[in-house]
């Protein structure tokens, strides 16, 4: 969907603006939301490009810059971290070779620090896109990304 | 359309989802479909009932039968024998300990507890079928106040419960909903607080997920008590099954007139938005959220004026939390004097915590307010996991820490008052001795740094340093005098943020202070001195990183 589709869905009013940027976003391959694309939304809506920046920047779901096809939050607020956060992160970094606000060079994950996720009943935690998985250990994390990857094979496979 | 006679409800959530959860769900869709019987059985991806140990589980309702340890292979036995021959598959009952609630059970630990208010359905019910809603005496309040009672009626009554905020402050509901029918003027909204934003608290979600129609009622009932036409649900955009139920119920109770113009003929019309968040914590401070909404940054507002007075685009706006909102139908049914007799006098009803940490069954459980932390973490999460009680933190990331000595203090607000503490969001987080209070500490004080929104100095700059110090204290290199700095933040922070986020940090700080300040003096590396402050644009841009 074009930008002027977005804001004609929800309406062409600030009180929109937050649901227009999800689905600007959530519609870029690149899960971001583009400078030349804020820049036509604030032609379409009226508000200064600085001001969309500002708001874009306030929210953690929101990113500036390009991200991979799967993002993947480790919560890292006090609940997971007393049950080995740390050790997720360090199983994460290994295995994907990245660090925090990094995307593997293959574009096909970045990783990310998210606050509380509202799972902490079986933390620790992380979510990769709408997937929220816990009572995470090293394997699983593992065992996780491996189901990814495989996934994106075999689709990859099917579009041939 | 014919709505299925029943359903199959597998919990899918954080935990169960790596189990394979969805595999079990889509397998019982399958199946079912299979042998034709997808008009009749419908099989519903659900949130966690609560606290168990027996795998991926299901419960086919009304049957009233919860099935545990499942995996695709044994669904295929257990639609065979439940659904085509009709009868329970014997092998994977789960028997008594399964985790289902049951509202008319007396606890058999605790019998001075009554049932359960808030999650009464979650679990019992399909959320998705608004006729079972219906039937459990659903939308009875709703019709009783449009027929019999005059909106100021309802707002006594609500007074008359002595049901208190469930978001966290603990504000009396009743007097809250008064100030906002007070006002005049044709146009007020009611808000219904699903940020959740607080670290450990997740009771909210559960009961959106499980029993989306309770809270659209509660906010109904307030629309007309204080005289709004206009709700909004405010939701954190990470809660993906809590959007849709909510989107799913909304349409259903318009499609019913519940909502929508002139409900049941009452001249009383009253509808339902949802807005999404996008990832802040301070957007659950209640003015904050009310920016959001008007698509800014989460910025709060000074108050006064309060949101009775100005709130969303400038009107009377009431905002509640879920929790509290979903109790708001059983006090209009049934009346302020029934919804005492549970709780006690300071804090009448139930409450809903989220029980975490180093415990055996971590999870939800709905209690009265007079148990304590004793018998939560003993009766209720199955004891400690390993090792023994060190600490908890009551309320979330923002809340208080508890030594040893307050095990036996009832949790509610004024035994909590008198010996200085506060309830809080109802996330209790347990701790074990392989925590060591610096390093915990710091885990708080790092997500309030990252959490503040930078509108004022004392919360931008003071829980910078707060992390900065603690992270020093908890690898033991804290400089001699970073108590006393860290106490003197506390002070600043406590009087002169703007908002409640920057108040808050004292709350753990302080109370830390109080039980283990000998542990956190061990912190500090005596021979070290602390060194000149470097002034140079340098270190001051590498600070601000
Ligand atoms: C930083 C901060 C975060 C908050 N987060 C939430 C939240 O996620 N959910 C909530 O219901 N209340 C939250 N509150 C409390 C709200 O400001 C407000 O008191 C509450 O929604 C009122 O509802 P109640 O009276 O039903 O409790 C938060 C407050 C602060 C200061
Ligand atoms: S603290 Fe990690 S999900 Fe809540």
């Amino acid at each position: 969907m074009t930008v002027s589709r977005i804001v004609e869905k929800h309406g062409n009013n600030r009180e929109n603006l937050l649901q227009i940027m999800h689905d600007i976003q959530d519609a870029a391959t690149d899960r971001c939301l583009h400078r030349d694309v804020l820049d036509e939304l604030s032609d379409i809506m009226n508000i200064p490009v600085a001001d969309l920046v500002g708001t874009a920047t306030f929210y953690s779901m929101f990113s500036l810059t390009p991200r991979g096809r799967h993002i993947i939050r480790l919560c890292e607020s006090p609940p997971c971290y007393i049950l080995g956060s740390d050790n997720i992160l360090e199983a994460l970094r290994e295995r994907l070779d990245i660090g925090i606000g990094e995307t593997t060079p293959d574009g096909l994950f970045t990783l990310e620090h998210t606050s509380c996720l509202g799972a902490c009943g079986v933390a620790p935690v992380m979510s990769i896109d709408d997937e929220v998985y816990g009572n995470l250990t090293t394997g699983k994390v593992n065992a996780i990304i491996d189901q990814i990857v495989e996934n994106q094979i075999a689709a990859a496979r099917n579009r041939k | 359309m014919a709505q299925p006679r029943t359903v199959v409800m597998v919990p899918v959530d954080a935990d169960t989802v790596t189990i394979g959860a969805r595999a079990v769900k889509n397998r019982f869709a399958e199946a079912i479909g299979r042998r034709g019987l997808a008009a009749e059985v419908s099989v519903l991806e659900v949130g966690s009932f609560g606290p168990s140990d027996a795998g991926v589980i299901a419960a086919v309702q009304p049957d009233g039968i919860v099935y545990g340890g499942l995996s695709p292979e044994r669904v295929d036995r257990i639609v065979e024998e439940h659904f085509v021959k009709g009868r329970p598959c014997r092998e994977w009952l789960l028997a008594g300990e399964h985790p289902l609630p049951d509202p008319r059970a007396t606890d058999s630990r605790h019998t001075q507890y009554a049932g359960r208010i808030v999650l009464d359905n979650c679990g019992r019910i399909n959320p998705e079928n608004i006729d079972e809603y219906i039937a459990n005496d659903g939308y009875f309040a709703f019709a009783k106040a449009l027929s019999e009672m005059r909106p100021d009626a309802v707002v006594e009554q609500v007074k008359k419960s002595g049901l208190r905020g469930r978001g966290g402050a603990g504000f009396p509901t009743g007097i809250k909903w008064g100030f906002c029918a007070a006002e005049t003027g044709p146009e007020k909204y009611v808000i219904c607080n699903a940020d959740e934003g607080e670290p450990g608290t997740f009771k909210d979600r559960l009961i959106m997920e499980g029993d989306p129609h309770k809270v659209i009622e509660g906010m109904a009932l307030c629309g007309y008590a204080i005289g709004a036409n206009q709700g909004y649900i405010y939701i954190r955009g990470e809660y993906k099954l809590s959007i849709e139920r909510l989107r799913q119920a909304i349409t259903a109770a318009r499609a019913y007139g519940l909502l929508g113009k002139n409900i049941l003929d009452s001249g009383f019309d009253f509808d339902i938005d949802i807005k999404i968040g996008a990832g802040a914590y301070v957007c659950g401070e209640e003015t904050a959220l009310i920016e959001s909404m008007e698509g800014k940054r989460g910025l709060p507002r000074l108050k006064p004026p309060f949101p009775a007075q100005q709130g969303f685009r400038n009107k009377p706006t009431n905002v509640n939390n879920v929790e509290t909102l979903a109790n708001i139908p059983a006090i209009v049914y049934r009346g302020a004097d029934w919804f005492r007799r549970a709780g006690t006098e300071s804090m009448p009803g139930t409450k809903v915590y989220t029980i975490l940490g180093h415990v055996r069954r971590p999870g939800l459980i709905e209690v009265s307010g007079g148990v304590t932390l004793r018998d939560i973490i003993d009766d209720y999460a199955g004891g400690m996991q390993s090792g023994s009680f060190k600490m908890a933190q009551l309320g979330g990331t923002a809340g208080d820490l508890l030594g040893e000595e307050m095990l036996d203090v009832p949790l509610n607000y004024d035994a909590l008052e008198k010996v200085g503490h506060v309830l809080g969001s109802g996330a209790i987080l347990i701790m074990n001795e392989t925590i060591g209070v610096c390093d915990f500490l710091h885990a708080c004080m790092r997500f309030f740094a990252h959490e503040s929104c930078g509108n004022c100095n004392p919360c931008r700059n003071g829980l910078r340093w707060l992390s900065v110090i603690t992270e020093r204290l908890k690898s033991g290199t804290g400089y001699p005098g970073d108590i006393e700095i860290m106490e003197e933040i506390a002070t600043v922070l406590k009087t002169a943020a703007f908002c409640p986020l920057g108040q808050s940090p004292a709350g753990p700080l302080n109370s830390a202070l109080r039980y283990f300040r000998p542990e956190i003096e061990k912190g500090i590396d005596v021979t070290s001195a602390r060194p000149k402050p470097d002034h140079t644009a340098r270190a001051l841009a590498t600070f601000a990183g």
